[in-house]
């Protein structure tokens, strides 16, 4: 399965926030999308994922999801999400408690995960008494619990210590070289968006139309040990994002 | 910088040398942060009820004025072994808890109502917070005739007092729970129901007890009001008779059962706390 961005607008009360954004994400692609604060791509997120709709325009899934997916479009927050009144077993499961499974099959998948998350011995902590690091993981973790076609990614690494996000990149490479998923993966750090893109949409201020879409040609396995190549693919994007970036530092934001 | 770590330190000089014109940097912090202090309060206690009752052995107190703690609590012995204690505290205890029980239901459903509906909302919000400030115990004569002089009325006053500030701190509560939280319920594809039982409810928990540490002191205040108008049993009765027969030392023990009764009402509501509300911090 994939997704087609087709044509999408949206407009918040009259103000424009995403103009005309049209691209789509492959099977098994990262597709990155960066730009200036204020550019809408959180908005485009939401409204990837169904969770708001676009003014004009429409998200396409295309093609059949995985067998075994339980939830197709799945997202991943910024803040974690967590239910602080649930342990880390228990946040996982939340997603599967809807979906009528067995309830070995159930523990079965919760321990799958844990374990592909190296989270087992965190199976029964609260999330107040784990890292931000740990509470991320939980929450890829419950992600990947709904076997999903598409993970949506809204700055996921935004609110981790610069240590922590490098390790949680590193997991994500390995996580991506094994199950070879898709994503929509929302960032502001330009080193994250040539770290983990295969393609990186690079938005323009508000109201976000797309002013480039760069290619990465670097297996993502890879990447790490070619920092002077993506180095020059970062400089890029900076090139093309700069101006845009000082103009909306100067915006006033009574939207 | 750690000094220490580095294998040629130099040795610590015993006396650190201060420069000319040098003054250590004044201490400006500290303060503004309480620490709990054990057998405090217990001594505070046993100091003022010493003092107290020292005052009326010297007659520095008169007896007319405030009874001494030993009259309040051979008042209180005398009740305990009349046996007329547990029949006091039996009607009362039934007012207070059915009183309050319906109350914390009746308001918790109205005011999940009010935090999830926006007819709830529009409808109920106005009308609660226009008979919130009404003082219940004016509606007393209206309530007997309504249900009548017997435990009807009484309840009802209760019911009335712990429904209010349930269904604000309810909706309050609600309308505090993390929205990422919500979207998240959504985005998993949660239904409706699932969103509002293990994201809302527990959510709004927190707040929902505040509520009720409220609503069972306002409980009791209710409780004596209402037990002003035709009840042979029950605390209040009790301490309203005493009063009206200037037996002051009967109305000192009352107030102090009162006392207790509110203290192990908070007590039992911390223990609620405790557990349900382990998550936190």
């Amino acid at each position: 399965m994939h997704l087609a961005i087709s044509h999408v607008s949206h407009r918040y009360a009259g103000t424009e926030v995403l103009s005309d954004i049209d691209f789509s994400v492959g099977a098994g692609e990262i597709v990155c999308v960066i730009g200036p604060s204020g550019c809408g791509k959180s908005t485009l997120l939401r409204l990837v994922g169904g969770l708001e709709r676009p003014t004009s325009g429409t998200v396409y899934e295309v093609g059949d999801p995985p067998a075994h997916s339980l939830n197709p479009l799945t997202y991943i927050f910024q803040d974690f999400a967590l239910l602080p009144w649930r342990t880390v077993a228990g946040n996982v499961e939340l997603a599967l408690e809807d979906h009528r499974l067995p309830k070995a099959e159930r523990a079965a998948i919760v321990a799958d995960v844990l374990a592909r998350t190296k989270l087992l011995d965190f199976a029964d902590a609260y999330p107040r008494q784990i890292s931000g690091g740990m509470k991320q993981r939980v929450a890829i973790a419950r992600a990947l619990s709904v076997n999903p076609a598409v993970m949506l990614m809204d700055e996921p690494l935004s609110a981790l210590d610069s240590q922590t996000r490098e390790l949680l990149m590193d997991d994500l490479v390995d996580l991506w070289t094994r199950e070879r998923f898709a994503s929509l993966y929302i960032t502001h750090n330009l080193a994250e968006a040539v770290r983990l893109g295969h393609r990186i949409v690079v938005l323009s201020r508000r109201p976000g139309r797309i002013r480039d879409i760069v290619t990465v040609d670097i297996e993502l396995s890879e990447r790490k040990n070619r920092a002077a190549e993506l180095g020059a693919v970062q400089q890029r994007l900076w090139n093309l994002m700069r101006d845009e970036a000082m103009a909306a530092d100067m915006e006033l934001t009574d939207v | 910088m750690s000094d220490a770590t580095l294998p040629l330190s130099p040795a610590e000089p015993a006396q650190p040398a201060v420069p000319a014109g040098a003054r250590p940097v004044p201490y400006r912090g500290g303060g503004f942060s309480t620490r709990p202090i054990r057998f405090v309060a217990p001594l505070v206690f046993v100091v003022l009820i010493g003092l107290w009752e020292l005052g009326s052995d010297t007659g520095f107190i008169s007896p007319i004025v405030l009874p001494a703690p030993s009259e309040a609590f051979a008042a209180f012995w005398q009740l305990l072994v009349s046996g007329m204690l547990f029949k006091h505290l039996e009607a009362s205890l039934w007012r207070l808890v059915i009183g309050w029980t319906c109350g914390t239901i009746l308001g918790v459903s109205v005011g999940l109502m009010i935090g999830l509906f926006s007819v709830a909302r529009a409808s109920l919000s106005p009308l609660v917070n226009a008979i919130f400030p009404i003082p219940k115990i004016a509606l007393l004569p209206l309530f007997v005739i309504w249900f009548g002089i017997g435990e009807g009325s009484k309840v009802a006053t209760i019911l009335f007092g712990v429904f209010f500030p349930t269904v604000i701190a309810t909706y309050g509560g609600v309308d505090n729970v993390d929205r990422t939280l919500v979207r998240m319920g959504q985005s998993f594809g949660l239904s409706w129901w699932s969103i509002v039982r293990k994201i809302i409810i527990p959510g709004a928990l927190p707040a929902i007890f505040s509520g009720f540490r409220i609503s069972v002191s306002i409980a009791i205040i209710l409780l004596v009001a209402a037990e002003m108008i035709g009840a042979e049993y029950g605390i209040g009765a009790y301490i309203l008779l005493a009063g009206s027969l200037m037996a002051t030392d009967q109305l000192i023990a009352g107030v102090a059962i009162l006392s207790v009764l509110g203290l192990t009402m908070a007590w039992l509501i911390g223990l609620a706390e405790r557990h349900f509300l382990r998550w936190r911090t």
